[in-house]
């Protein structure tokens, strides 16, 4: 063994990880670079199918793969929990007794449900009365619980944001409204939406375009509701401001928290997200950690999208890093999202830190357009579409027909989609250099 | 730094204003003015529990560049989630970054 070759550690090997290792497998030369990438499950999940399984649409083999299947040739995962990462001796120390050296290290581990942050949430009701769709074992239970349900109160509830795929909540509201209109019980369906949010959209421009969705949907909104506890003997949400609401089924949507190990490590803010620099990926506190996907702390959304844009732009980052040369690549918050409408539909957004989501087309070679803030067919078929680009181009690191840059091409412009926190990149320079 | 929308005038005098309402320039703030932004905030009289907050808001904001989420008020403020709640109803981030004269947390997304 060459005992000169460098180390680049991952931690996670889910969407974030695994593109970031089939990239760097391609980037860095192999005769000096080790690459390992560390997981405590064997199994890749596709997230994003998982909204689908509570209505049947996708069962549990349409979203599992094991992890090994999108590897780069010959490389093995350690198959451990992490214990601690201690950055000063640029070490890692898992849980089956193995102590990694690393010279790079990249935080992939993403976010993970928290129910236990609520109280009564995980009470006597859990699992017969309020179920999860962000994990498979609760997006099943749920789909059998469907299968009896005779109608009632259905509340869907954000307990607290940040959250990986902001959008779900509302597909979910979507699709259960298309669902129980095909059981032939919408009309003993109390739908409510419930979130900590002023509106049903975390973008404000898709409130103004699609807010009355949910209105004709017949989808009652509640909103500014910050969710303190769960009454499991009347049934029943009360918000720390005392409001309450009663459900008979209540979907929710648990506080999200980073890996465990990021809080042991003392690397993490109260969430255990890692402060993150929005535009190179660096790591704040160090230098040669640096973070992808979910586990950071940066204002973008926790999608499969954005890591994936995130990995053009890191991928170009170590490189600078490993030979002395300034950050320059810059991730600008890019997110694209497919939103299920219910009935074969969807909408397509498009946006990133500074652009707020504009109605428009969407180009997209050989497939698109795919029209933006509206709702269409196509759009539905695009989303579905998107497994398959998951599975067999995504995952493996090869390019797909969008950039990391958000485009203004196709978008219909107008000053006021602007968002609220533009700034001009003049600005952002002089911020990152210390001035406020 | 958050870029003005709008102008608005309190206790005579001009302030730059962001898209959220939030005054855009810190030196712009003091005291008598976090009272008149608590009125239109529904809160007619600050007390000293609120001026905690507030302080530890601005304090925080100096050190991080960013005003805490409510979970970090919670860990840290020494005022708890349900207090911060009757506090500063609805959404005690939220409004007690507006009142201190700080930009929306960035934890909405």
């Amino acid at each position: 063994m060459n005992t000169q070759m460098k180390n680049l550690v991952i931690l996670g090997a889910g969407t974030a990880g695994t593109m970031m290792l089939n990239k760097l497998h391609k980037a860095l030369d192999l005769s000096q670079w080790r690459l390992t990438i560390v997981d405590n499950e064997k199994t890749h999940y596709y997230q994003p199918g998982f909204l689908f399984i509570p209505f049947g649409v996708y069962s549990e083999s349409d979203v599992v793969k094991p992890k090994v299947k999108f590897f780069p040739e010959g490389m093995n995962m350690i198959n451990s929990e992490i214990w601690k990462v201690i950055p000063e001796y640029n070490k890692v120390h898992l849980d089956n007794g193995i102590t990694l050296d690393y010279d790079i290290l990249i935080i992939a581990t993403g976010s993970k449900l928290a129910p236990e942050e609520t109280e009564g949430l995980t009470g006597k009701l859990w699992k017969k009365d309020i179920f999860d769709f962000y994990t498979l074992d609760g997006a099943k239970a749920l789909a059998e619980k469907f299968k009896t349900w005779d109608g009632g109160k259905l509340v869907i509830n954000i307990t607290e944001m940040p959250i990986k795929c902001p959008v779900a909540p509302l597909e979910f509201a979507f699709l259960a409204d298309a669902f129980f209109e095909d059981r032939g019980i919408r009309e003993k369906v109390h739908i409510q939406y419930v979130t900590p949010l002023a509106e049903a959209f975390t973008k404000h421009k898709c409130a103004e375009v699609l807010g009355h969705f949910l209105e004709d949907k017949g989808i009652e909104l509640v909103a500014e509701f910050n969710t303190g506890r769960i009454d499991n003997e009347e049934k029943k949400l009360i918000s720390w401001d005392e409001r309450e609401i009663e459900f008979d089924l209540l979907v929710t949507v648990p506080t999200n928290k980073g890996a465990d190990y990021i809080d042991v490590s003392g690397l993490g803010d109260e969430l255990n997200f890692v402060p993150t620099d929005k535009h190179t990926l660096q790591s704040v506190a160090h230098k040669n950690i640096f973070v992808i996907g979910d586990a950071t702390n940066i204002p973008a959304s926790k999608a499969g999208s954005v890591a994936h844009f995130e990995s053009e732009i890191l991928t170009e980052n170590i490189l600078h890093y490993i030979n002395a040369r300034p950050l320059a690549a810059r991730f600008d918050g890019h997110a694209n999202c497919f939103i299920e409408s219910g009935r074969g539909k969807a909408f397509l957004i498009d946006f990133n830190y500074d652009v707020e989501p504009m109605p428009g087309n969407f180009p997209l070679e050989h497939m698109g357009p795919f029209s933006l803030l509206k709702e269409t067919r196509m759009n539905h078929l695009g989303k579905l579409m998107f497994r398959w680009a998951y599975w067999n181009v995504l995952l493996k690191g090869k390019e797909l027909p969008v950039g990391p840059h958000m485009s203004l091409k196709g978008k219909i412009l107008d000053d006021i989609y602007r968002s609220n926190d533009f700034i001009t990149d003049e600005q952002q320079i002089t911020k990152l250099s210390g001035g406020i | 730094m958050s870029a003005a929308v709008a102008e608005k005038v309190i206790l005579g005098k001009t302030l730059a204003i962001d898209a959220d309402g939030n005054l855009v320039n810190l030196s712009d703030w003091n005291e008598d003015i976090a009272n008149e932004l608590a009125k239109e905030e529904g809160i007619e009289v600050l007390n000293a529990k609120h001026w905690q907050v507030i302080n530890y808001m601005r304090k925080v904001f100096t050190e991080t560049g960013d005003a805490p989420s409510i979970r970090k008020l919670t860990k840290e403020s020494g005022v708890d989630t349900k207090e911060l709640y009757a506090l500063f109803p609805k959404g005690p981030a939220k409004k007690a970054a507006r009142i201190a004269g700080l930009p929306k947390p960035k934890g909405c997304i």
